[in-house]
């Protein structure tokens, strides 16, 4: 099934409310976020997605993809899921090696040249690690970066579905900027549960998301592109002090005042 | 009578699966009646008894293997579950050598696994798994999405057949599905069959020999580096 658009439809929040966002659509190449204080029903929305709601969910809500709702068979073969859920798990559960599980994921999802997608799939994960990942060690020895680097790769490459959904990735130690460069790449829908300015100030519009119900939708307008430019340079100079730090630099006054030399604020 | 049997290690989340579908036979008005089978101690069917009011029993198998208890007791079970007026009797076992499968012809077995349980857990369990119509995968919620979607192949690589449900059972997603089969399961015919072949019971261990090592027995032994072999009339 080639997938063109898919349509959410609201249902009602925690106090049974109907909520105030009724509908709104995703279509091919959008990246959008999802924004809220923490309990506020974000990772709620997206599993609803995950899952092809069909008033079936407790949020009500009915998730419609081309216009028709998915029959109850459909949710339940994996191999042609078209979304991949990158949850916030940090951790892996499964006993395999990572060789032989991006094996059989690759198997799973029909992949015809499996070794070069999975080589793929390793350099994607391993340019947004800190320490490379390689396919003998056990999925539950990596750490909490690796985990989710390995899971946005392989949800892109060998999952190669259509609809992405990533549960804040920003808070997994991994080169966020790196992953969102990367991720443009591929013609994807592309939702951010997120709690990062400036990934929300990238997407193409945001859902704000309070007690449970979607309240408002708001679309990134020429103003707020411009703030995200700004952002970045604030953004690009914390990641260099991680990564001195990292490196084991120290900041010094002069290593200071070089980096942020560069964060003349600009009136917007 | 129809029969439901639910197996599955135990801690899988068997009960709170149980527990959404009778929910949902309730908005059905379709009659349950609930037993559990357990070895030492069960409180599962006061807790049903009280969320739904619907007729519940519970059997304590001691000495015996819970499969084996269930063999035993079964016939009963629908007797009792005819006499409270239920039209359908959901059985959950406690199985715990998870070699016997407790399905009996005409039942629909439903055999409940944790996602968080390994890779290899598909392979271990045999015909508690391979002899079940639908497997249901609950605690999908804490696993990631790529690693729901292998535990699933390794399911249907051990089942080929099965109907695989995943679930998150404690807030009911994934449930109709599995009521959906539970409407269309057909009527027991008596005498009950068992579905599969259970391991050899009667044993030496089992009438109280209690000496350590095959040259002490008789019936289906083996050693350690031979296979099963017969010794006895």
């Amino acid at each position: 099934m080639e997938i063109k658009k898919i349509t959410i439809r609201g249902g009602i929040g925690k106090d049974g409310e109907r909520e105030k966002v009724q509908e709104f659509e995703l279509k091919m190449g959008d990246i959008i976020s999802i924004v809220g204080p923490t309990g506020c029903g974000k990772t709620t929305l997206i599993n609803d997605i995950e899952l092809f709601a069909n008033y079936n969910t407790p949020s009500q809500r009915q998730i419609l993809i081309n216009d028709e709702p998915i029959p109850d068979d459909f949710s339940f073969d994996p191999s042609k899921h078209p979304i991949a859920l990158i949850s916030q798990h940090t951790n892996f559960l499964s006993d395999l090696p990572v060789g032989e599980f991006l094996t059989i994921h690759a198997a799973v999802r029909g992949a015809e040249n499996a070794e070069n997608i999975i080589e793929e799939t390793l350099d994607f994960a391993n340019q947004l690690t800190g320490e490379s990942i390689n396919r003998l060690t056990g999925m539950t020895e990596l750490s909490g970066g690796q985990t989710r680097s390995l899971l946005i790769a392989d949800a892109v490459i060998i999952g190669n579905s259509p609809i992405i959904l990533l549960d804040e990735i920003e808070n997994a130690g991994i080169h966020r900027t790196k992953a969102l460069e990367l991720l443009k790449k591929y013609d994807k829908i592309f939702v951010f549960v997120t709690h990062d300015a400036r990934i929300a100030l990238l997407s193409d519009f945001r859902i704000i998301m309070k007690q449970g119900a979607m309240q408002k939708v708001i679309y990134t307008g020429i103003e707020e592109r411009r703030a995200a430019q700004e952002l970045k340079k604030i953004d690009d100079v914390m990641l260099e002090f991680r990564r001195l730090i990292r490196a084991g630099e120290e900041i010094t006054e002069p290593v200071f005042n070089e980096n942020i030399k560069n964060l003349v604020y600009n009136n917007i | 009578m129809k029969l439901v049997i639910f197996a599955g290690p135990p801690t899988c989340g068997k009960t709170t699966v149980i527990r959404q579908v009778i929910k949902r036979m309730e908005v059905k008005k379709l009659k349950t009646a609930y037993i559990k089978i357990d070895v030492l101690y069960a409180d599962e069917d006061e807790m049903i008894n009280k969320e739904f009011g619907i007729p519940t029993k519970k059997i304590y198998s001691g000495e015996l293997c819970p499969d084996h208890c269930n063999v035993v007791v079964l016939d009963e079970a629908v007797e009792w579950a005819e006499r409270e007026g239920a039209e359908f009797l959901f059985v959950e076992t406690a199985g715990l050598c998870l070699r016997c499968s407790p399905y009996v012809e005409n039942s629909l077995g439903i055999v409940v696994l944790e996602a968080t349980s390994g890779m290899n857990l598909p392979r271990k369990i045999g015909p508690m798994l391979t002899l079940a119509d639908i497997s249901v995968i609950t605690k999908i919620d804490l696993i990631s999405q790529a690693e729901r979607e292998v535990f699933r192949y390794r399911v249907l690589q051990a089942a080929k057949d099965i109907t695989v449900v995943e679930s998150n059972a404690l807030y009911g997603i994934g449930i109709d599905p599995i009521v959906k089969q539970i409407e269309k399961v057909q009527h027991i015919d008596f005498p009950m069959f068992l579905k599969g072949n259970p391991p050899v019971g009667t044993c030496t261990i089992c009438v109280g020999k209690k000496e350590i090592g095959a040259k002490n027995h008789f019936g289906v032994l083996r050693t350690l580096d031979s296979d099963l072999f017969y010794v006895g009339e």
